[in-house]
This record gives C-alpha cells, sequence and structure tokens, in this order.
C-alpha cells in the first residue's frame, strides 16, 4: 500500500491496531510502553517494539514529548502507520525518529499482521496475515 | 509544498540534524494543511516552557537539543514557567519542581530564546507590525496578535513554534491567508460590559458555543486593550477561537463584506447563567493576572486593597518587567503592604497549585476559570476585582 513517508526508515514488525485515535498523554504509559487509557480498545496491550496501527492522534499536544520519551526509554513502537496524521503524532515521531508513514486505509492492516512500513518510500506492506480466529 | 533549493539542502541533513528534524516537522505540517510554500516568520512565542505541562521527557528534549547545538534564528520569546524563578521558594512551591523548570529555562536560554516567561510578549516589547507574519503558541496572544493588531499567525503549539525559531519560517496556511480570517458568524452583543471580568464572561460563552469560528462582534462600544485580552484569551480556551473582529474597533474588521452571515446573540441572562455556574463564597485565594496583569490592572488593583487588610492570599501573576514598573511606581508597596503578592515568570495554570493547598480560587479571567478546574484541581469563583477582593477583606 501507497502513502507518504512522515519518517524515513525501514522495519519489519507485528501490528498492533486500533480503530480508535491515540491520544499519548495520559494514554500511554512511557516507561512500560502501555496503553493506559480507560476503555481504550488496546488498554493493557503494549506498544513496544510493535508496528503501531490507528487513525490519528488526540488530545494535548505535550503528546509529540510523550512519543520522544517512549523512544528514549526503549520503549516506543518500532514505526507508526496512521490513515490521517495529525500534527501532534507527527512532530512526536521525528522528533523521536520513528518510521512512520501516514495515508493507509488502516482497515486492511489486522492485529498481529506481520508488517514491513518502508518509510523511506512512504510505503507498507503485509508480508503475512495473522491466523484468523 | 513547493520547497526552494536551500529548503531541501535542509531536509537532506546538510545543516544538521536538529534543524533536519525541526523543518520536517513544519513541512509535515504544511502538508497537513495545504501550504504551499514557507513564508518568514519575524517573530517566535514558545509555549510548553512549564514543567507541568511538558514533564521529564519535554525537559530532556530540550536539553538534548540545546546541547546539541540548537540555536533561533529569529526573535523568540518564551511562555510562563512553573514557578517565580526568585520567589519560589518564599511562595512554596515544591523544591523539586522548580530545580526542573530552572533547567528547562536554562535549555531554552543556551538555544537563544528570551526568557521573557509571559504569555503577553505584546505588553513588554514585542509588538508585531499589522500583517506581519508570526509563530506563535500561547493561545491568548495568538488571538491578540491576530484580532486586536492584525498580525498574522496560526495557533501554533510548543514544537511548531520552537521548529519556526529554528528555521525562521513557517508554513503558508490558515490565518497567514487573507481569504481565511473573514468572519464567518455575526455577534450582536446585547449588554453592557465594562469590567476586564465581563470580557472575561463574555469570551467564556463565547467559545464554548462558537468553537473555532471567527465572529464579527457587535454592540460593544468601548475595550480598552485590558478588555481585548481577556476576551480573545477566554474564547481560545474554551473554544479555539483564533481570530475575532469587533465592529468600529479591530483593524481587519471593515475589511470583510458581510452579507449572508448566520447572526446570532448575546443578551444579558446568557452572561448571568454563565457567572452563576462559578458561585461561591469561601475563597481560598485570589489569583489575578490570566493573562498576565497590564500596569493598569495592577493599578486598579492597588487601588481596591490600599489600607486594608487581606485575610487570604492575593496572588496577582504578571510579567518580570511589569513588576519591575510595580515596584518602581510604588504599586507593588501598596498591594504587599495590604498582604497581596506579585508574582512573576509564571501563572496559576502553569504553577502546580493542586500541590500548594488551593481548593477554591477567585479569578476574573476566562481562560483561568476554563483552565483552574481540569489542570489545577481547584473550584473557580468568578468575579470582578471588586468583588473578589471585597471576600477576602
Amino acid at each position: 500500500m501507497k502513502g507518504k513517508t512522515i519518517y524515513p526508515g525501514r522495519v519489519e514488525g507485528c501490528a498492533v491496531v486500533s480503530m480508535e485515535p491515540i491520544g499519548f498523554y495520559g494514554g500511554v504509559d512511557v516507561k512500560s510502553g502501555e496503553i493506559v487509557e480507560k476503555g481504550h480498545p488496546l488498554e493493557g496491550r503494549s506498544i513496544k517494539g510493535k508496528i503501531l496501527v490507528f487513525p490519528h492522534g488526540k488530545g494535548s499536544t505535550v503528546g509529540s514529548y510523550i512519543i520522544y520519551g517512549l523512544k528514549r526509554y526503549g520503549n516506543a513502537p518500532l514505526a507508526i502507520v496512521t490513515e490521517n496524521i495529525d500534527t501532534v503524532v507527527a512532530a512526536g515521531v521525528i522528533l523521536a525518529g520513528i518510521p512512520c508513514v501516514d495515508g493507509i486505509d488502516i482497515s486492511r492492516i489486522r492485529d498481529g499482521d506481520i508488517v514491513v512500513v518502508d518509510g523511506d518510500k512512504g510505503e507498507i506492506e503485509i508480508k503475512r496475515r495473522a491466523e484468523d480466529g | 509544498m513547493y520547497l526552494t533549493k536551500e529548503e531541501e539542502k535542509i531536509l537532506d541533513g546538510e545543516y544538521g540534524e536538529i534543524k533536519e528534524k525541526m523543518f520536517r516537522i513544519l513541512v509535515v505540517i504544511g502538508d497537513i494543511y495545504g501550504a504551499d510554500r514557507m513564508i518568514p516568520v519575524s517573530s517566535c512565542q514558545i509555549s510548553g516552557v512549564s514543567y507541568k505541562s511538558i514533564g521529564e521527557y519535554g525537559l530532556e528534549f530540550l536539553e538534548s537539543i540545546s546541547e546539541k547545538g540548537a540555536r533561533v534564528v529569529v526573535p523568540s520569546y518564551l511562555n510562563p514557567a512553573g514557578v517565580d524563578l526568585k520567589l519560589w521558594k518564599q511562595l512554596g512551591y515544591p523544591e523539586n519542581f522548580a530545580r526542573k523548570q530552572m533547567r528547562i529555562v536554562r535549555a531554552f536560554r543556551k538555544m537563544g530564546i528570551y526568557p521573557t516567561l509571559t504569555c503577553t510578549p505584546y505588553l513588554i516589547g514585542n509588538i508585531p507590525r499589522f500583517g506581519e507574519h508570526l509563530a506563535w503558541a500561547e493561545s491568548s496572544a495568538v488571538s491578540f496578535a491576530n484580532s486586536v493588531i492584525g498580525a498574522r499567525t496560526n495557533r501554533e503549539g510548543a514544537i511548531s513554534a520552537l521548529a519556526s525559531s529554528i528555521c525562521g519560517v513557517t508554513p503558508n496556511y490558515g490565518l497567514h491567508l487573507e481569504e481565511n480570517r473573514k468572519p464567518d458568524v455575526i455577534v450582536n452583543i446585547n449588554t453592557e460590559l465594562n469590567e476586564i471580568s465581563d470580557f472575561g464572561l463574555l469570551g467564556y460563552y463565547l467559545g464554548r458555543v462558537l468553537k473555532n469560528r471567527i465572529p464579527y462582534l457587535r454592540g460593544i462600544k468601548f475595550a480598552t486593550t485590558d478588555h481585548l485580552k481577556a476576551l480573545g484569551a477566554a474564547m481560545a480556551a474554551t473554544g479555539s477561537i483564533a481570530l475575532y473582529h469587533v465592529e468600529d474597533l479591530t483593524p481587519e474588521a471593515r475589511n470583510f463584506k458581510l452579507e449572508n452571515l448566520e447572526k446570532f446573540s448575546v443578551d444579558e441572562e446568557e452572561l448571568k447563567e454563565e457567572k452563576e455556574r462559578f458561585s461561591g463564597e469561601d475563597l481560598d485565594a485570589v489569583m489575578i493576572g490570566c493573562p498576565h496583569a497590564s500596569l493598569n490592572e495592577i493599578k486598579e488593583i492597588s487601588a481596591l486593597v490600599k489600607g486594608k487588610k487581606l485575610r487570604k492570599p492575593l496572588w496577582i501573576f504578571t510579567s518580570r518587567f511589569v513588576k519591575k514598573l510595580s515596584v518602581d511606581t510604588g504599586l507593588s508597596r501598596i498591594i504587599e503592604k495590604a498582604g497581596g503578592k506579585i508574582i512573576s515568570d509564571t501563572c496559576m495554570v502553569v504553577s502546580p497549585i493542586e500541590e500548594m493547598g488551593f481548593k477554591v480560587v477567585g479569578v476574573n479571567s476566562g481562560k483561568a476559570a476554563n483552565y483552574l478546574p481540569n489542570l489545577c484541581g481547584c473550584r473557580v469563583v468568578f468575579g470582578s476585582l471588586k468583588e473578589l477582593i471585597e471576600m477576602i477583606i
């Protein structure tokens, strides 16, 4: 799938998919890399070392620094894939240096898929499908 | 977006990693909002200064880029910090917080940013001219620059404003373009506005109702810059209004055709109802200066407390510059004699007042009324300066 480069870099990993927006400030714990927002579809899931897939960010602009903090403490996702990126997440991935591709139809990616994110070309490829059920 | 050869070089990393990243942020923002190119800005107002807002990771980021040599290329000014850099101990600010705060200010200074630590840069010598392009964060200053002065800035965030200060440009979209500055709703104001708090209350209401629109306000017969500062700050806090026009008062008000615009009216009733949401008596403190108080506001307060004794803390937040004037003019002595304090570099919203035992706080600011409950866990009592001070005498 062709999208747009937000931050370059090519990585491969396992997708964690949320169809709901993610608010990093107050919603993600930097020290564990877990989503901690109450009632969020990914509550309790770790995003560390994953390909984090979600439509766009929400909430406070300080969220950019949380993304930076995740990287600094080794708990960041390997890459981020979004559908309509917002300035908070965009600034965060650039500060942190996390490969990121935007403009992807994320409904085509399933949780657990093995995905290659090519931030250099602005593309993503689903390498292996998650087992159904 | 069109990029010059020079700008392409920045993106290719020829001017180092920091500039490359900062410029990339501006390019991505420009792409998101459909900017055609970058335009130079003449000043930046940088938010995200308080340790309370940006936390440990913000501090680490700022120290890391300042040590790696990040430097600003246009005049850049700082928003309030989380403590008064000189009086924090005496005022009871937590020590750990104050230490971290000072590291943040040091990192900004190292980048060449003026440590003005005020949300009212336009009161202390950073006055843009009409039509000038800026990259200002701090929503109240954005509103003032756009509406009262007629300069042009979008509502920048902490990081985009910093990126502009390091790169000297901002993406050309939104309020930088004439066609996006026209009003989209006419508001008839059928009530008299006298006090700063009246304007704050009106702003609180309008922001809530109008959200992110551009109102054309009719029926305001007179307003000082202090009044407009309060009005714009509140509208930008409860809504995200970055520009408003006032008939016969603000510089761009007559530039646009008003045909076929939706109309809306505000009567005394609505503002009364709004004020009743914030009624109460047992105050732990009165906090004034959101946005930072002008010398005239301090003068007004000094007249109200002259020769009196205050039962509860009266904290007036302002810039270090205005505080100096209040000392030189003897106003601060009058206030201090009554038991009040003039505090600089910070304000009630970005201070950790929730850790300092204040539960019910009296304010005359619509912006403070909006933020204190969420950001500081306080209950707010709203009143005019006179009403609030009478409650603590």
